[in-house]
């Protein structure tokens, strides 16, 4: 393994000191900066499910009234899929991107740095709002109005947090765009280009186009509250279904965003740990190109009961269904690469693994939910919810952290402890399901989502999932703990740590990736 | 990793999914009493069959590969990474697993639809957080009246032990007769809510300033219980719907009482003015 790079830099610019965060342009700082901000905001809106949990635990409400309930939930989604997933995301863009296309940096360096600390004013909004004068908004992640409309300055903070994340993301993703449009080393073709990136690159134009449109929708709920507007208003001529339709043409290429780079990430993980290359990688790509196409076609299957016309519904059921072909086409597609492969599992393999796993089951309970009549019996109950934290959860979350085991020991030329790693993830995988495969029954058997008291027949898969949850919310210290290890103390880790690794960051480079990388091109062969 | 937890791990999730079929609807939808409903119990049904195939078959050969394929056995891997004739197959055979479900669904749908000339229609308005009901037309057209949670909230502060019907009880049920189409318009007078009654296959949103529809007919008398199905405010989990299926001759009954006792509270206003 040959690295071709000059450690020392001539001009290695390395500031120090806290300016060296406040006025991060590079790529690499601003990417840890990102990971730990996200991991904080999970902790926040793991805490935040543990209250919801424990208030469920048993009939009857014990520790969280109804209306604090519901703000828990809220927040909970926002802080979950705003906080955590998308910054976490965006913060492994910024790391691998340019390392893996062999950029020295990002295209807008000082744009990334307000794209990131953007970040803690919105968190900081979201998570003051519990302490303002009638609490934090308690509509739901969804915040449909009239409901919304309802609620005190809390609802405000959240309309001008998500305001705030929203041009984030668009920066973020416009720097991204841009630097892998033109930043690549020479000879870097785009169907040259490793899956992460390419799957990065269609999530960005996802969230150019989606983002302004959840930006429109808030913007017109504020109108709404405060400047008289009736946009959602029925009795002022305006229409409360008009923004379930606005929120949802956000709300489900929103649902790709946080999965695509997912999909990258697994692409990489799995031949690396396979010694194989990746099975049909053009198909790869236009799997993932048009599932992003057709996730801007079926935002109306979220809103199956809201009473479409038949034609309507029928539309969005086979559009939604559709996108099972180029999801199988992806699963098909890994499993290949694993067959006759010559597999090791060490954590970032098995939490691949793990994601395809329990994503194939989110993606069933996903054709089912596609189903409309049977989604009119599932809408708004723990069936959806349990739906979409396979998909998010055991699909998004497990990524990040195979993403994180990954490429921990080129971030930070450390190996983090196997053995913890491999318990981490049986822990998760143990916990997780145990959290979430039952609240499938509660679902079917006609819990609704989002009530802070149950009837009686639903009291022990709820007992159940809760345990699962404070399991798996421990759990996920260790990971605190196995990171904060590594960067302490782990052992010196190789520049190619991976036997079976193709891409830039492993062949090119060494380990701890050096402050300023490929200051020239690497070349490819 | 050990082989055999994940074939344990793997069993025992499969008989998780599927024992739950055999059983009682604690692990799957409430039993089907309307047409409705029944063709969605089983679609869902068959869909878990056709899951359960693509399941066995994809994670049989991803976790035969796991067993086999490792480094640790010596395995050397082989370099192929594309196949046009196996990729096309793979994209083929969805599409058409896909049409066979999207097929009876269909039709599902278009029945679901059909809310032309019902016996009788009602329409149920949402309130934070309370149901109003109100009978337009057939037996018992002008009957009209509000139906709220009665579960006492000492069981919810649980100072009280729970009823059997804990959350699922109200002062006023919804009464209707057996074998007769029922055409509910759902409106709210506030915000979103969800008229829904998971043994008729029945959940239409319940929209401030606009009307929708949607019809059931019971086919056994008895009580069946839904909730609320939008979030709606504070109280949202606590507006159950419960519906009185009655024989006709008990049906015609209390429209009489009810009316009855209409005309009294009407007269009495009347004196009164």
């Amino acid at each position: 393994m040959a690295v071709v790079q000059d450690v020392h830099g001539h001009h290695d610019h390395h500031p120090t000191g806290i300016m060296r965060w406040v006025a991060a342009t590079n790529h690499k700082d601003i990417g840890t900066m990102y990971l730990w901000f996200s991991f904080s905001m999970f902790l926040v809106g793991g805490f935040l499910a543990m209250g919801i949990r424990a208030e469920l635990f048993m009939p009857g409400i014990q520790i969280l009234e109804p209306e604090l309930f519901n703000s828990f939930t809220t927040l909970h989604g926002l802080i979950m899929v705003f906080g955590a997933i998308m910054p976490a995301f965006v913060g492994l863009a910024n790391w691998q991107v340019p390392l893996m296309v062999g950029a020295p940096d990002m295209a807008f360096a000082r744009m990334n740095n307000w794209s990131f600390w953007l970040l803690p004013v919105a968190g900081l909004l979201l998570v003051s709002s519990f302490f303002v004068p009638g609490g934090a908004a308690a509509g739901g992640w969804t915040f449909y109005p009239p409901l919304s409309t309802q609620g005190g300055i809390g609802v405000d903070m959240m309309i001008f947090a998500i305001h705030i994340l929203g041009a984030s993301s668009i920066m973020g993703a416009i720097n991204i765009i841009t630097t892998i449009l033109n930043m690549r080393a020479p000879g870097m073709t785009l169907m040259k280009m490793p899956l992460f990136v390419w799957t990065w690159l269609i999530t960005a134009y996802l969230l150019v186009l989606a983002m302004p449109v959840l930006a429109g929708v808030v913007t017109m709920l504020l109108t709404d509250r405060h400047f008289g507007t009736s946009f959602f208003n029925a009795a002022g001529g305006g229409d409360p279904v008009l923004f379930q339709h606005i929120f949802w043409f956000f709300g489900h290429p929103e649902v790709y965003i946080m999965i695509l780079p997912a999909f990258g990430i697994v692409s990489e993980i799995i031949p690396t740990f396979a010694r194989k290359p990746l099975f049909g990688y053009s198909s790869m790509v236009y799997a993932t190109a048009s599932i992003a196409i057709l996730s801007c076609v079926v935002w109306a299957h979220h809103m199956f009961t809201v009473g479409m016309p038949t034609v309507g519904q029928l539309f969005f059921m086979y559009a939604t269904m559709l996108i099972a072909v180029p999801t199988g086409v992806k699963v098909f597609n890994w499993t290949a690469t694993m067959w006759r492969g010559s597999m090791t599992f060490e954590t970032p393999m098995l939490f691949a693994i793990g994601f395809i796993f329990l994503f194939v089951i989110g993606g069933f309970s996903g054709v089912i939910c596609a189903i409309v009549p049977i989604d009119i019996q599932v809408q708004d109950t723990y069936y959806v919810i349990a739906h979409f934290h396979y998909v998010l959860v055991s699909g998004a979350l497990f990524s990040i952290f195979g993403a994180v085991y990954y490429w921990l020991p080129k971030w930070t030329g450390r190996m983090y402890d196997e053995k913890l790693g491999k318990l981490h993830f049986w822990l998760s995988m143990i916990f997780f399901n145990m959290a979430f495969f039952v609240q499938h029954f509660l679902g079917l058997a006609g819990m609704p989502r989002r009530i802070p008291d149950y009837s009686l027949q639903f009291a022990d898969f709820n007992m159940i999932s809760s345990i699962g949850a404070f399991g798996f919310g421990l759990t996920q210290l260790l990971f605190l703990y196995i990171v904060i290890k590594c960067i302490r103390s782990g052992e010196k880790a190789a520049d190619k740590q991976w036997e079976g690794a193709t891409t830039l960051e492993w062949t090119a480079l060494p380990s701890p990736a050096p402050y300023h990388s490929f200051e020239t091109p690497p070349v490819l062969k | 990793m050990s082989s055999k937890s994940v074939a344990a791990l793997v069993g025992s999730i499969t008989l998780a999914f599927y024992s739950g079929m055999a059983f009682s609807s604690k692990y799957n939808f409430q039993e089907p009493q309307s047409v409705i409903a029944r063709d969605i119990y089983d679609q869902h049904i068959m869909l878990l069959w056709i899951c359960l195939a693509i399941f066995i078959a994809v994670f049989g050969v991803m976790f035969y590969s796991i067993l086999k394929h490792r480094k640790s056995l010596g395995y050397k891997a082989a370099n192929f990474h594309h196949s046009t004739a196996v990729e096309i197959i793979w994209t083929t055979i969805p599409v058409l697993i896909l049409i066979a479900m999207a097929w009876p669904a269909t039709k599902t749908v278009i029945a679901m639809k059909d809310t032309s000339e019902p016996d009788i229609t009602i329409k149920a308005t949402g309130y934070q957080w309370l149901w109003g009901y109100d009978y337009l037309q057939g037996e018992g057209e002008g009957i009209s009246f509000y139906s709220k949670l009665s579960t006492p909230p000492a069981q919810m502060r649980n100072k009280e032990p729970k009823g059997e019907n804990y959350l699922l009880e109200v002062d006023n049920n919804l009464v209707v007769p057996v074998g007769k189409k029922i055409r509910i318009i759902t409106t709210a007078n506030d915000v979103i809510h969800a008229w829904w009654v998971p043994a008729f296959g029945v959940k239409q949103d319940a929209i401030p300033g606009f009307i929708r529809d949607a019809w059931f007919t019971a086919e056994k008398p008895g009580i069946y219980r839904g909730n609320c199905a939008e979030l709606c405010g504070k109280d949202h989990g606590y507006m159950p719907i419960v519906v009185e299926v009655m024989e006709q001759d008990k049906y015609a009954e209390w429209v009489a009482e009810k009316k009855k006792a209409t005309a009294g509270v009407v007269t009495t206003a009347a004196v009164e003015n």
